[in-house]
C-alpha cells in the first residue's frame, strides 16, 4: 500500500484526534466531513478534538488464528473501546497481563501497528493497554 | 532565569526475562552470574514496540506530569543506538506523535549509552541562547546483544524523556562537565545485527576512567564533597559497576541505590542514566542535591551537578519510574527470542 495513504492520516492515528459535531456535540472517529445526524446544519462547522485517550472495553474477542503479519503477537486481543466521549473504535488490547473484561477502563498507548517489509516503512498508532 | 528541567518522563516495557532462564539456555550457572552482574532480569520489548514507541511514550508521561504546550518546543532530540530506520528521523516521529511539529528542529543523535545526555546538553545551550522556549530529549533504546554473549543479560529496552527550559524548572544545573576520548571499547559496524565489545577492556581504562574524570572534576569546580548529594547516578551496565565507582569515589550504596534500577529491568544503554535521573526525580524533595553521570563507549562522560527546587511539589502524577520497573511479565528464552527476532523465519 502507497506511502501516502497512511502518512495522511498519522497525525490523526498517532494523538487520537477526532471531531465533534457543534449541533449534537456527538463526537466522531476517524474525524468526519460532516454529521451522520446533523447534515448540512455541521458543514464547515465540525470542530476538531483530541480525545484524552481513556475508555473502556465495549467488546472484545481473543484472535488465536492470527494474520502472518501479526504470528509474533498470538494470541492477541483486538477490542471495541468506548472512548469517554462516546466514540467506539476497533484497537488492539496489549499489556494485558491477567486478560481483560468488558467494561474495563483502558487508556491509548503508542505502539507500532504494522511494518511493511524489513525494507519498507514503519506504521504506528494507537493501541490501549488496561488502565493504572 | 535559569535553565533547567521543567518536566520528565519513564518508560519501561513490560516484559521481563531472568537472568537465569538466560543462562539456563546456554548451559551456565545462573545464580553466579546473576550474582556476579547483580542483575536478576531485564525488561523486553513486546514485537510491537520500539526505541520510537518508547520514545513517546517516555515524552507523554512527561507531559502527563505537566501540561505544557507541546507547540512551544522548539527543538526535539533522540539519543539511541537502535533506530528502528538507519535514515528517517525517529525524532520526527515523536515530535508528530506529541503534537510539536513543525514550527521546530528535530534530530536523532548516537553516542552509544550517551547519546540522550549529549542530547540535553545541546538543548540546554538552545534554551539558554534564547533559540527556544523548550527542548524535548529523549534517551531510549531496544539494545541488542549476540544470543550467548555476556551482553544478552543485560542490554534491555527503556527510555526517558526531559523538557528543558527556563520557565518554572523542577531542577536546575549546576554544572555539567564531559570527558571524551577516541576509545574503542564497544563499538557496532553498520549493517551487523550485533555489537561488539572489548570485554574487560570496557572497564578501567572506559567506564571508570571517563566517570572519575568527570565525577572529580565536577565536585573540584563546585567546591563539593560527596556528602553534599542527596543522591549519585552512576551509568548502569550491570548492577555491579556504579556501585564500585561510587565507592571508589566516596559516595555511599544508599546515595546511588535510589537511581540504580539494572537490577530489576538491565541496561537500557541510551535510557541508562536517564531513566536512573527519574526514579530518583520521583523521590527527591526541593533543595536535593543530585550528582548525574552518564557513560558512552567510544568513550565519552557527561556529568550533571542538579539541584532540586520548590516546583516539584507542583507536578501532577504520572506513572512513576518504580511502578514500572516492579512487576512486570516474565517470558521464557524462546518467547525472548522469537520476540527480539532472533529466530530466523
Amino acid at each position: 500500500m502507497g506511502v501516502a495513504r497512511f502518512w495522511r492520516e498519522n497525525r490523526t492515528r498517532y494523538n487520537l484526534i477526532g471531531n465533534r459535531c457543534p449541533t449534537c456535540e456527538k463526537a466522531f472517529f476517524p474525524p468526519r466531513e460532516l454529521c451522520p445526524t446533523c447534515h448540512r446544519q455541521s458543514i464547515g462547522k465540525m470542530v476538531e478534538i483530541q480525545f484524552s485517550g481513556k475508555g473502556k472495553i465495549y467488546s472484545y474477542s481473543d484472535v488465536h488464528d492470527a494474520p502472518t503479519d501479526f504470528s509474533d503477537q498470538r494470541p492477541y486481543i483486538m477490542a471495541i473501546v468506548e472512548l469517554d466521549e462516546g466514540p467506539r473504535i476497533t484497537a488492539q488490547i496489549v499489556d494485558a497481563i491477567d486478560g481483560v473484561e468488558i467494561g474495563m477502563p483502558v487508556e491509548m498507548v503508542f505502539r507500532k501497528i504494522r511494518e511493511e517489509s524489513p525494507e519498507g516503512i514503519i506504521h504506528y498508532g494507537y493501541k490501549f493497554k488496561p488502565a493504572l | 532565569m535559569k535553565a533547567g528541567i521543567v518536566t520528565y518522563g519513564a518508560y519501561v516495557p513490560s516484559f521481563r526475562i531472568a537472568a537465569e532462564e538466560i543462562a539456563d539456555t546456554w548451559g551456565e550457572n545462573g545464580p553466579a552470574i546473576s550474582r556476579g552482574l547483580n542483575v536478576k532480569a531485564k525488561s523486553v520489548p513486546a514485537p510491537d514496540e520500539d526505541s520510537i514507541t518508547i520514545s513517546v511514550e517516555a515524552s507523554r508521561n512527561a507531559l502527563r506530569r505537566r501540561a505544557i504546550d507541546a507547540s512551544r518546543i522548539g527543538s526535539v532530540f533522540v539519543g539511541s543506538e537502535s533506530p528502528p530506520y538507519a535514515v528517517k528521523p525517529s525524532a520526527t516521529v515523536l515530535a508528530a506523535a506529541i503534537g510539536a511539529t513543525p514550527d521546530m528542529t528535530a534530530a536523532d543523535l548516537e553516542f552509544a549509552c550517551k547519546a540522550g545526555t549529549a542530547g540535553m546538553q545541546a538543548a540546554l545551550g538552545m534554551v539558554e541562547a534564547g533559540m527556544v522556549d523548550y527542548g524535548l530529549v529523549v534517551g531510549a533504546d531496544t539494545s541488542q546483544g549476540r544470543p550467548g554473549d555476556p551482553l544478552e543479560y543485560t542490554a534491555s529496552a527503556g527510555g526517558a524523556a526531559y523538557i528543558l527550559g527556563a520557565d518554572d524548572p523542577i531542577a536546575t544545573f549546576n554544572d555539567i562537565y564531559s570527558y571524551t576520548t577516541d576509545t574503542p571499547d564497544f563499538w557496532r559496524r553498520d549493517l551487523q545485527p550485533y555489537p561488539s565489545h572489548g570485554g574487560r577492556f570496557t572497564g578501567s581504562p572506559a567506564y571508570f576512567k571517563h566517570i572519575t574524570a568527570t565525577t572529580t572534576t565536577v565536585m573540584e569546580r563546585m567546591g563539593t564533597s560527596p556528602e553534599d548529594y542527596k543522591y549519585a547516578i552512576f551509568h548502569q551496565p550491570n548492577g555491579k559497576f556504579p556501585l564500585r565507582i561510587g565507592k571508589k569515589l566516596g559516595f555511599s550504596p544508599e546515595q546511588v541505590e535510589t537511581g540504580l534500577l539494572v537490577p530489576f529491568i538491565g541496561n537500557t544503554y541510551s535510557g541508562s542514566m536517564m531513566l536512573g535521573l527519574t526514579a530518583v526525580l520521583d523521590a527527591a524533595s526541593p533543595g536535593d542535591r543530585i550528582l548525574a553521570v552518564s557513560y558512552g563507549s567510544g568513550a565519552g562522560s557527561d556529568a550533571f551537578d542538579i539541584t532540586v527546587t520548590d516546583s516539584i511539589e507542583k507536578m501532577s502524577e504520572a506513572p512513576t519510574t518504580m511502578q514500572q520497573v516492579e512487576g512486570g511479565r516474565m517470558i521464557s528464552y524462546g518467547v525472548y527470542a522469537k520476540f527480539r527476532r532472533k529466530i530466523r523465519m
